[in-house]
């Protein structure tokens, strides 16, 4: 092999001036992270995921009342990172300690943070009673269907036939019992205003996300009653996977169940049928998209 | 009362209604609990009063959530409280541990079944390195202080404080007047989280667990635990007790709450026929009068110490502590229930109280309690066996 067989990567013109100075990495970060560091394993989606709440906060211009209520997992270590008031609860708990929250201070933005151990395991009754009382704080969920942090357990979100180190075979439904289909079960209560879906498997779905999260958020500050977020992602430690196999094992694992898309928007929930045709429909947005070059949201 | 100065008028009052009205008059602005017997009146007179004075009370779906949502007002600066009843608290203990960790001031009420929740008040029921400040008031004209008292306190360490009633005390009227109590000014909240900070690199967290933002400087866990430790010994300094007759007792009687009021009565009566008998009522019960009693056991006459507990009998090991073998210590006190299993039972009774003091102070062997049938929980064979 010659190296003019490798794979070129992208010509920088350097016949003239770059219209935009030189950034740092850490310039990449967003204004709301004290450090570009985290603490999370290659391949984890969860930083993906508090990027495009954290960007959405600052563009809503919500940031000086914006405070967030951590619950227990691997995303804990934000806790520090982030530059939100923040209080941290106990596993499972967020959405009480949010409550007491907003109700001392009904201008803030209030949003939970928690995994699908910690909210769907642990704390089912906290947040199903928060949705119904009609809260006025945004639940975010980051669902990647194990426990991560204590090394790939088996949680309520896991699929059918999922391995984990509890479920070694795969979780079987007679053995195991079903999956909690959390963003589904919201949507039924009277007091979600908005729940969504999102993932971060790829450009398009993180985009899509971001646009959520937003939706959530005008919510919130509408008034509107609660709202949810529940965002899929990659945890290739806990999947026991190679760390670029992630987004296509989440897709084919937990987004064949879990299904993506906005699940309530003003009050009206929405089918799976729906909820289907409108992925297909982006899916093709987005190939067609990235055919023409990039995406640009 | 001169004309200048409004009159204040004594009023009637149920205790659940007068603790909940000192609470707010205390600055308390949230509660949430749910409902359980006999606090549940507690809970009722918190959602009537509370939207009217500005602040929120939520039915909340469970003890773990109504704890949680204290947390959570707690966290913005506001006063607030939670309660039930020991058997509630149970459900309560893990944030209590944690919040004691995250330094909020958290008031509880636990309107007890009895006095069997002491241990479970002084030594928590929750995990970890921590103490709860144990207000126990004997009626509901000392509640009404000690519930003001109790918001203090938990401002002042930056600590749970844990007023312990009952029965008696939730649903006895009383001729009270709740007059606002002034005590010394404390510094700012300025730890408390409304998000004015968010995105100032200054950003706040409340938090149990040691860490902090980055560039900020944190205790660590282990750190965090050395701190709460070290407030210990200074919490101590707030140790309340009342003491009486103790001059020239040759018996002296350990009694908290409710039943120590009945406790007095009965050693009144016994001192007016000639009967040396003085008491010690703890109304701290953490910090606990440790030296009080120790003093009371070292007094010139004494030959014994009683411990009256409507319980099998839990205060009477910091009876002991204090004592130090200065003095032998016995328990007269009983499982005190009736069928509503609140702890107003057989020996909640001035006269059978009486009846052990003076056992006690005459070294015969304690009464048996009226209408307890010992046959109806006959031992079983086997276990009767190991008596032997």
């Amino acid at each position: 092999m010659t190296t003019t067989d490798l794979p070129l990567g992208p010509v920088i013109d350097t016949s003239s001036a770059p219209t935009s100075g030189a950034r740092r990495v850490e310039q990449q970060k967003p204004d709301l992270l004290l450090t570009q560091e985290h603490h999370m394993c290659p391949g984890c989606g969860e930083p993906i995921a508090v990027r495009q709440f954290l960007e959405t906060i600052t563009q809503l211009d919500a940031v000086d009342r914006a405070i967030a209520v951590a619950g227990i997992g691997c995303y804990t270590s934000f806790s520090g990172t982030m530059d939100v008031d923040l209080v941290q609860a106990l596993h499972g708990r967020a959405p009480s300690v949010a409550t007491g929250v907003k109700r001392m201070l009904p201008d803030a933005l209030v949003f939970t943070l928690q995994g699908d151990g910690d909210m769907v395991n642990e704390g089912l009754q906290e947040v199903i009673h928060t949705a119904a009382r009609g809260e006025k704080i945004t639940c975010i969920l980051l669902n990647n269907g194990v426990f991560g942090e204590t090394g790939g357990h088996m949680t309520a979100t896991t699929v059918l036939g999922q391995r984990t180190k509890n479920s070694i075979d795969g979780r079987d439904a007679e053995y195991h019992g079903y999956p909690i289909l959390i963003g589904d079960l919201i949507a039924q209560l009277q007091g979600a205003a908005y729940v969504a879906r999102g993932s971060v498997h790829n450009a398009g779905a993180v985009a899509r996300t971001q646009k959520m999260f937003k939706r959530a958020f005008e919510s919130q500050i509408a008034g509107a009653g609660f709202s949810f977020v529940e965002v899929l992602t990659m945890c290739p430690t806990g999947w026991f996977i190679p760390t670029p196999e992630g987004p296509d094992y989440m897709t084919e694992t937990l987004g064949e169940v879990h299904i993506m898309g906005e699940l309530k928007v003003d009050g009206k929930v929405r089918t799976t049928e729906e909820l289907h045709a409108e992925n297909i429909h982006k899916q093709r947005e987005v190939d067609d998209a990235l055919a023409r070059g990039g995406l640009h949201t | 009362m001169t004309a200048t100065a409004p009159a204040r008028e004594r009023v009637l009052m149920e205790g659940s209604e007068a603790l909940a009205r000192a609470a707010i008059v205390a600055g308390c602005r949230f509660f949430a609990g749910y409902p359980m017997t006999p606090f549940t009146e507690v809970l009722e007179h918190f959602a009537k009063l509370l939207p009217d004075a500005g602040g929120v009370c939520i039915n909340a779906e469970s003890e773990l959530e109504a704890v949680g949502m204290t947390w959570g007002a707690l966290s913005t600066g506001a006063r607030a409280a939670c309660g039930s009843t020991g058997q509630g608290l149970s459900l309560m203990q893990e944030s209590f541990s944690e919040i004691t960790l995250a330094e909020l001031p958290l008031v509880v009420f636990n309107m007890a079944r009895g006095q069997q929740d002491y241990y479970q008040a002084t030594r928590g029921g929750g995990h970890g390195d921590y103490r709860h400040i144990v207000l126990a008031p004997q009626d509901v004209s000392e509640g009404v202080e000690l519930v003001q008292l109790a918001f203090h306190l938990a401002d002042k360490w930056r600590n749970p404080a844990l007023l312990y009633g009952d029965y008696l005390l939730a649903h006895t009227q009383e001729a009270i007047t709740i007059e606002p109590m002034s005590f010394p000014e404390l510094p700012a909240k300025d730890w408390a989280v409304d998000g004015s900070l968010s995105g100032s690199g200054g950003s706040r967290a409340v938090t149990p667990l040691g860490v902090g933002k980055v560039g900020q400087k944190a205790l660590g866990q282990e750190g965090k635990a050395q701190y709460i430790a070290t407030k210990l010994p200074l919490m101590e300094r707030e140790v309340r007790v009342e003491t009486g007759y103790l001059d020239d007792a040759e018996t002296v009687i350990v009694a908290f709450g409710s039943p120590a009021k009945f406790v007095k009565y009965a050693i009144r009566q016994l001192r007016a026929a000639g009967h040396r008998i003085g008491y010690v009522r703890p109304i701290t019960l953490w910090p606990f009068p440790y030296s009080t009693i120790a003093e009371a056991a070292a007094g010139p006459n004494v030959r014994r110490i009683g411990s009256f507990e409507l319980c099998a009998g839990q205060m009477i090991d910091d009876v002991r502590i204090g004592a130090a073998g200065r003095a032998p210590v016995e328990f007269i006190g009983g499982v005190s229930t009736d069928q509503s299993g609140f702890g107003v039972g057989r020996i909640l009774d001035a006269e059978v109280i009486a009846e052990r003091l003076l056992a006690l102070h005459e070294e015969r062997e304690q009464p048996p309690i009226p209408g307890y049938d010992v046959n109806s929980y006959a031992l079983q064979p086997h276990q009767a066996e190991a008596t032997r």
